[in-house]
C-alpha cells in the first residue's frame, strides 16, 4: 500500500515526487524551466509515461509538467477528492412490478478511475437512482453485480453464471430482468443466453451504452430508461437487446437476443436486426410493437435453464487464398467444432477441402455461415457448396455466424453425438434461424442516392 | 428593449396613468448614484470598486477542425441542411465529484436539442458518434505561437479537458478544451496586465433558433479550433478594458495564421465591483461596445446591492421568507397577454404570487430601460422557457399594469402593504419550475449579485444568459491522451515569432500614422506588408498606411465577404516601382486587384487606360485647356482655373508624375 499515495506514477516521476516528499492530492506549487504552476497533483494513468506529473489547476483544468524541467516542489495542502455518486434510497411502491439489474461490467452511472483513466461502474440501486431517477417511476429496482469485466472479456463462464442467476431471480418470481453490459459482445451474450435460458416467463432485456455514462450525452440514461421499461411493462417474454434506435434520443429498438449484430464501432445506433425486423420500439411513454410472433410474458415461475458450453469451438472468416492449416491447426489442437464464415452463399476455395474431409473425418463438427450477414447459406446452386457438402460441412441456413458460433459451442457442450449436435443446431430454438427473410429484413441504405437523402432530411437516422 | 409593449385602450392607460413605475425608476435610478459612461472618471470606478478580466476567443486559420477531418471554415444557412439529430443533456459529476450550477439549471429546462448537419461540415465526430482523433497539430502550433506571445509558461503535456456545457451548444455536452500556457502578461500604455492562461479547444454549434422547450443549432462551426485569450480581473476602468481588448486582438491578428470576418473574433468579459460577484457578460462581437457593457453592469451590480440592503432591513429573518402563490382565473387580465399564442395546444395556468416586503423593488432601476422585475422575466425565459412577455408585476410599466387587476389579486393573496405581486401565466407542465424560478431569483435578491453569465445586447445592457457555471464543470477526457510538448517545438515557435504590439505601436508613432489608422491597420496585420514594400522601395510608411486604411479599408466595407489575400498588396508595389510609375497609381489599381486578385498586372494598366507620357507632354496641354475655361467658366477665379485643369490632368499624370510636384508646374503656369 506504501504506492497508493504516488497512483500511478512510476520511474523518473516518481523519483521525483518522493525526492521533494509530495503525494497524490497535494496541492503543491511547481517551480520549472518554464515557469512556476499551482495545483493538485493528480493520480497518472498507470499506461501513460514516467515523464510527467499531473496537475489540476484552480480553474479545473488538468495539465502535465515535464518531470526535466521541474527545479522545485513545495507542498502547501492536500485535497483528496472523494467520488461520491449521490446516493438516494430507491423508493418502492406495491403498485410497480420489481425487477431485478444484473451487472457485468457495463457503465450506466460512472466515476472515473484516475489509475487507469477508465470509467468505474456507479451501481447500487441508491447511486442508480441518484443518476437516473426518472426509474423509480417505473419499478422497483434491486441489483446484483456478478461481474464486473469489460464485454471483450466475456466468456462461457459469465454466460453460464448469469444463466443460473436469472433462473434463480424468476423462480423467485422476479417480473422483469435488466442486464447491464458492454456493448462489444452483448449480441454473443444475447444469444447465448436465449439458448440457456428458454421459456422465461418474463423480459431479459440486455442493455449498454455506446457512449459513455461520464458525459452529458450518453446514451446510458435513456437506454436504460427504455430497458427498464420494457423489462416491467413489455408483453414479450424473451432474450432482448435494448439499444437506441437511431442515433437520436427518440426510441429504443428491441432485437432479438439471436438475430442481433453490432453493426458500427461507435454510432449509438449500432445494434440493428439482420434479416428480420425488430420485436418493438420503445420509448418513455410506450412500447410499440413491430412484430405479432413472439412468446408472452406469463405469471408463472417456470423456465429452463441450460447451461452448457464447449470451449473448444471456433468461429472463422473465410478469405481468398486461406490456406488449409488453419483448419488442420484447429483439429490438431483438439477443437470439436468450427463455425465458417463464407463467402457468397457459403464458400471457400478448393484447397482447403481436404482439410474439412480430415477434420469431419476426426468428428469435427463444421458449419457454413455467410459473412455477408444477410442471407441465407444455399450450398447446392454452385459445384463448390456442392462439394463442401459431401465433405461434411453443414449449411446454417440464416444463422449470423456469431450466433452459430454460440450455438455449436452450446450444442456440444450437451452432446459429443454429432447426429445430435446436427438436430440441435438446425432446430430453431428461437428465430436464429427463420423459415423467411421478410423484403423489409434488409435495408442498408446508400447515402447521396437523392431519394434517400429526401429520407434523411425528414427521418431521424 | 426586454418588454413587449401590450397595446392597450388609451382611455386606461389615463385612469391608471399615476406614473408610479417610473417615479420608483427614476428615484432609485438617483439613489443607486447612476452616471453615464462620460460623467464618470477613473475615481467614480475605483470608488465603485470596479474589476473586469476578458475572456478573448479566436478562431485558428487552419484547414481543418480540431478533432476530427472535416474541413474548418465552410458554412451553411440554418435552412440548409442534410439531416438532423435530436439530443437531451443530462448532468454528470465533476472529477472532484461535484454538480456543477449550470449543468443543474439547463437540466431543469429539458430542452429539446435538435443539431442540423450539412454533409460537408460534418461527420460522426460532431454528432458525438465517433471518438476525437488525434488533435491538429498545425492548430496546436498556432496556440503556442499565441501562448509565447502572451509570455506564459507553457505546459510540459496538454491534457485535453471536457468543459460541461448543457446548453446543448455541443452534442457531447462538453467542449474539448486544453490549457498550452498559465500566467503569462500584456503590456497597456499604463500597465501591465496579467494573463490567466491560454487554451485550445473547439467551438461550439451555432444557435438557428431557441423557442420554448425547442433549440435548434448547426454544426458547421462546431470543432473549429479556437484558442481562448483570459486575463486575470486587473482592468480598472471601461477604457481599460477595451484597450485590453484590442491589443490581445490585434496580438492574435499578427501571427496572420487567426480567421477574420463574423464571429471569428468573439469576446466575454468579467465584471464585478466591491461587495458584488463575478458576472460574465458573453458574446461581445465589437470591441467597442465594451465599454458601455462594462459600465451598465458595474451599476447593476451597485443597484442589486442596493435593493440587497434594502431587503435586509425590510425582513428580520431572510432564510424565513417565501412568496405564497395561488392559481386565479384569467379574468383578472384583460386583454389577455399576446404571448398566450405561443401556449396554442396546452393547458394554461394563471399564476398569482405574492412577494413579502417587495414593495417598490420590482421598479428598482438596474440598467438603464430595465427594472429588477425585468430580471424575473429573464430567468423566467431561460429557465422555465416561458416566452416574454411572461409575467406583469404590481409595479410595472403602466401599460402592462393597465391590464392586470391588482386590487383583486391582493385581496386573493391576501397580501400586506408592504408586498408586491405579480402574475405569470404558463403550459402546466412549467409551472413548478416558474414558481422556483421566481423563488429562488428574489432569493437571491437579498445576497446581492448571483454570479450569472448574461448576454450582451446591442444598446449596452445585458439579460439573464444561464448560471456562471465554476470549475466543478471540469472533466478529463477519457478519450485521448495526454501529449508532450518538448523544448524542439516551443524553440522552432520561439524562433518564428512576429513583433509584439507594443512594438508595432512604438513603429507606428515613428512613421507618424495617424491614430485613426491604427486600429484597421494592425486589426489587418498590415504593418509587416508596409515593412515588406519600404524595404525595396522608397515609398514613405505614412502614405501606405494612408493608402490602406483609406482605399483598400473602402474597398473592403464595400465587400465584406471578400477573402482578399494581402500578398497582392506587396506585388503591386512590386510591380509600380519596377515600371517607376508614380505611386498614386495604385489607388486606380487596386480596385481591380481587388476583384481580379490574379490578374496581370500588365493588364491592369490597360484596363485603367493609363498611357505613358513625360511631364512636357502633360504640361503641354495647359494652354488649350485655359482657353477652354475661359470660355465655359463662370467663376474666372485664378483657384478655380488651377483645380480645374489639375482635375483635367490628374488622369494622365497618375502613375506618370507625382500629384504634389504637378499641382506647383500648374500653378507656376496658370496666373
Amino acid at each position: 500500500m506504501m504506492n497508493d499515495i504516488f497512483k500511478g506514477y512510476k520511474g523518473k516521476a516518481l523519483e521525483i515526487l518522493k525526492k521533494y516528499n509530495i503525494r497524490v492530492w497535494s496541492e503543491a506549487t511547481i517551480k520549472t524551466t518554464r515557469g512556476d504552476f499551482k495545483g493538485i497533483v493528480l493520480p497518472r494513468s498507470e499506461n501513460d509515461d514516467d515523464l510527467h506529473i499531473v496537475l489540476k489547476l484552480d480553474n479545473g483544468y488538468n495539465i502535465g509538467i515535464a518531470t526535466n524541467t521541474i527545479k522545485q516542489i513545495k507542498e502547501f495542502g492536500y485535497k483528496e477528492a472523494h467520488y461520491k455518486i449521490p446516493e438516494k434510497e430507491f423508493p418502492t411502491s406495491e403498485d410497480k412490478p420489481n425487477i431485478k439489474l444484473f451487472g457485468t461490467g457495463g457503465t450506466i452511472a460512472s466515476r472515473l478511475d484516475y489509475r487507469t483513466g477508465a470509467v468505474i461502474p456507479a451501481f447500487s440501486p441508491g447511486e442508480l437512482y441518484g443518476a437516473v431517477p426518472e426509474l423509480a417511476d417505473i419499478c422497483n429496482l434491486t441489483t446484483e453485480k456478478l461481474f464486473a469485466v469489460f464485454s471483450e472479456n466475456m466468456g462461457p463462464h459469465q454466460y453460464k453464471t448469469l444463466a443460473v442467476a436469472i433462473g434463480e431471480a424468476i423462480s423467485q418470481g422476479i417480473e422483469g430482468i435488466v442486464i447491464g453490459h458492454g456493448t462489444d459482445t452483448m449480441h454473443h451474450t444475447a444469444s447465448a443466453l436465449s439458448f440457456m435460458v428458454q421459456n422465461t416467463p418474463v423480459p431479459i432485456v440486455m442493455v449498454g451504452s455506446q457512449r459513455s455514462s461520464d458525459r452529458p450525452s450518453s446514451d446510458a440514461a435513456l437506454n436504460l430508461i427504455h430497458a427498464v421499461k420494457t423489462a416491467s411493462e413489455s408483453d414479450i417474454a424473451e432474450v432482448l437487446v435494448c439499444m437506441f434506435g437511431p442515433t437520436s434520443d427518440e426510441y429504443g429498438l428491441l432485437h432479438r437476443g439471436t438475430r442481433v449484430r453490432k453493426m458500427h464501432s461507435s454510432y449509438r445506433s449500432t445494434f440493428r436486426t439482420i434479416g428480420d425486423i425488430p420485436l418493438a420500439m420503445v420509448d418513455r411513454n410506450k412500447i410499440t410493437p413491430l412484430q405479432q410472433n413472439y412468446n408472452h410474458r406469463r405469471k408463472d415461475t417456470q423456465v429452463n435453464i441450460l447451461p452448457y458450453f464447449e470451449q473448444k469451438v471456433s468461429l472463422i472468416y473465410y478469405y481468398p487464398n486461406m490456406q488449409p492449416d488453419i483448419i488442420d491447426s484447429l483439429v490438431d489442437n483438439g477443437y470439436r467444432g468450427i463455425v465458417i464464415a463464407g463467402t457468397g452463399l457459403g464458400h471457400v476455395n478448393k484447397p482447403l477441402y481436404p482439410a474439412i474431409k480430415r477434420a469431419c473425418q476426426k468428428n469435427v463438427a463444421i458449419y457454413m455461415t455467410v459473412q455477408t450477414l444477410w442471407g441465407y447459406t444455399h450450398m447446392f446452386v454452385y459445384d463448390t457448396g456442392r462439394d463442401l457438402m459431401s465433405n461434411g460441412v453443414i449449411p446454417a441456413d440464416n444463422m449470423l455466424p456469431e450466433v452459430a458460433y454460440i450455438k455449436l459451442g452450446w450444442a456440444l457442450g450437451q452432446t459429443e453425438d454429432l447426429d445430435e449436435v446436427k438436430k440441435i443446431m438446425l432446430t430453431p430454438v428461437i428465430d436464429e434461424i427463420t423459415e423467411r427473410e421478410p423484403y423489409n429484413g434488409y435495408l442498408v441504405f446508400q447515402g447521396g442516392v437523392p431519394e434517400i437523402e429526401q429520407f434523411l432530411k425528414k427521418i431521424h437516422k | 428593449m426586454l418588454f413587449i409593449i401590450i397595446h392597450v385602450n388609451k382611455d386606461d392607460i389615463m385612469d391608471n396613468d399615476n406614473n408610479h413605475f417610473n417615479n420608483i425608476y427614476v428615484q432609485t435610478k438617483k439613489l443607486v448614484g447612476y452616471k453615464t459612461i462620460q460623467q464618470c472618471t477613473p475615481l467614480d470606478y475605483k470608488n465603485l470598486g470596479f474589476k473586469s478580466g476578458l475572456e478573448v476567443h479566436q478562431q485558428l486559420y487552419t484547414d481543418k477542425k480540431l478533432f476530427c477531418r472535416c474541413p474548418a471554415g465552410m458554412y451553411f444557412p440554418g435552412e440548409d441542411y442534410d439531416a438532423e439529430v435530436i439530443r437531451h443533456m443530462r448532468p454528470t459529476l465533476s472529477e472532484l465529484g461535484e454538480y456543477d450550477g449550470t449543468a443543474l439549471m439547463e437540466f431543469k429546462t429539458k430542452k429539446n436539442i435538435t443539431y442540423r448537419i450539412k454533409n460537408p461540415t460534418t461527420c460522426t465526430y460532431e454528432i458525438d458518434d465517433t471518438p476525437p482523433f488525434p488533435i491538429n497539430q498545425q492548430a496546436l502550433d498556432i496556440a503556442l505561437e499565441v501562448a509565447l506571445l502572451l509570455k506564459t509558461n507553457v505546459v510540459g503535456e496538454l491534457h485535453i479537458t471536457r468543459k460541461q456545457y448543457l446548453d446543448g451548444s455541443i452534442p457531447t455536452g462538453f467542449q474539448r478544451t486544453a490549457i498550452v500556457g498559465i500566467e503569462g502578461e500584456i503590456p497597456l500604455a499604463e500597465k501591465k496586465v496579467r494573463i490567466i492562461q491560454l487554451s485550445l479547444e473547439e467551438d461550439a454549434c451555432r444557435e438557428v433558433s431557441d423557442f420554448r422547450h425547442q433549440r435548434i443549432y448547426t454544426t458547421d462551426r462546431l470543432g473549429m479550433p479556437l484558442i481562448e485569450t483570459v486575463t486575470y480581473p486587473d482592468l480598472l476602468t471601461p477604457q481599460e478594458v477595451v484597450e485590453a481588448g484590442n491589443y490581445i486582438r490585434f496580438m492574435n491578428r499578427s501571427t496572420n495564421k487567426v480567421r477574420t470576418g463574423i464571429g471569428a473574433t468573439r469576446q466575454d468579459v468579467n465584471v464585478s465591483i466591491r461587495g458584488g460577484t463575478r458576472v460574465e457578460i458573453k458574446g461581445v462581437a465589437h470591441i467597442k461596445w465594451f465599454a458601455e457593457l462594462v459600465h451598465n453592469e458595474a451599476f447593476r451590480q451597485k443597484s442589486l446591492l442596493h435593493i440587497s440592503s434594502q431587503l435586509k432591513q425590510r425582513i428580520k429573518d431572510i432564510k424565513k421568507w417565501d412568496l405564497t402563490y395561488q392559481l386565479i382565473d384569467p379574468s383578472l387580465i384583460n386583454p389577455l397577454p399576446p404571448s398566450l399564442k405561443y401556449y396554442a395546444d396546452s393547458e394554461i395556468k394563471w399564476v398569482a404570487v405574492n412577494l413579502p416586503h417587495f414593495q417598490d423593488i420590482l421598479a428598482h432601476f438596474t440598467q438603464p430601460g430595465q427594472v429588477f422585475g425585468d430580471e424575473l422575466r429573464g430567468r423566467l425565459k431561460v429557465i422555465a422557457c416561458l416566452e416574454l412577455e411572461n409575467l406583469i408585476h404590481s409595479q410595472d410599466r403602466n401599460e402592462l399594469l393597465a391590464t392586470v387587476d391588482f386590487s383583486k389579486i391582493r385581496q386573493l393573496l391576501k397580501s400586506k402593504s408592504l408586498d408586491a405581486q405579480l402574475l405569470f401565466w404558463c403550459p402546466s407542465q412549467d409551472l413548478s419550475t416558474a414558481v422556483e424560478t421566481i423563488r429562488e431569483r428574489c432569493m437571491l435578491a437579498f445576497h446581492g449579485v448571483p454570479n450569472e453569465t448574461r448576454k450582451a445586447l446591442a444598446d449596452g445592457t445585458t439579460v439573464f444568459e444561464r448560471v456562471l457555471p465554476g470549475p466543478d464543470r471540469m472533466y478529463p477526457d477519457t478519450d485521448s491522451a495526454p501529449l508532450p510538448i518538448d523544448e524542439e517545438r516551443i524553440n522552432k515557435v520561439k524562433n518564428n515569432l512576429p513583433p509584439s504590439i507594443h512594438y508595432r505601436y512604438e513603429q507606428l508613432n515613428k512613421w507618424e500614422i495617424s491614430r485613426h489608422y491604427w486600429i484597421y491597420l494592425l486589426r489587418h496585420n498590415l504593418v509587416p506588408i508596409i515593412e515588406k514594400i519600404i524595404a525595396f522601395t522608397n515609398y514613405s510608411p505614412k502614405f501606405l498606411a494612408g493608402f490602406f486604411a483609406q482605399d483598400l479599408k473602402h474597398l473592403e466595407g464595400r465587400n465584406s465577404s471578400s477573402n482578399f489575400d494581402y500578398i497582392h498588396l506587396i506585388s503591386l508595389f512590386k510591380f509600380i516601382s519596377k515600371h517607376n510609375l508614380s505611386p498614386e497609381i495604385a489607388k486606380i489599381m487596386l480596385p481591380v486587384v481587388f476583384n481580379n486578385p490574379n490578374i496581370e498586372l500588365e493588364s491592369v494598366l490597360t484596363i485603367i487606360g493609363y498611357q505613358k507620357r513625360n511631364i512636357s507632354d502633360i504640361l503641354s496641354y495647359i494652354p488649350d485647356l485655359r482657353k477652354k475655361f475661359k470660355s465655359i467658366a463662370k467663376n474666372k477665379n485664378i483657384n478655380a482655373e488651377r483645380n480645374w485643369i489639375m482635375g483635367n490632368l490628374k488622369l494622365l499624370s497618375i502613375g506618370n508624375y507625382p500629384l504634389d510636384k504637378l499641382s506647383e508646374e500648374v500653378n507656376r503656369r496658370v496666373k
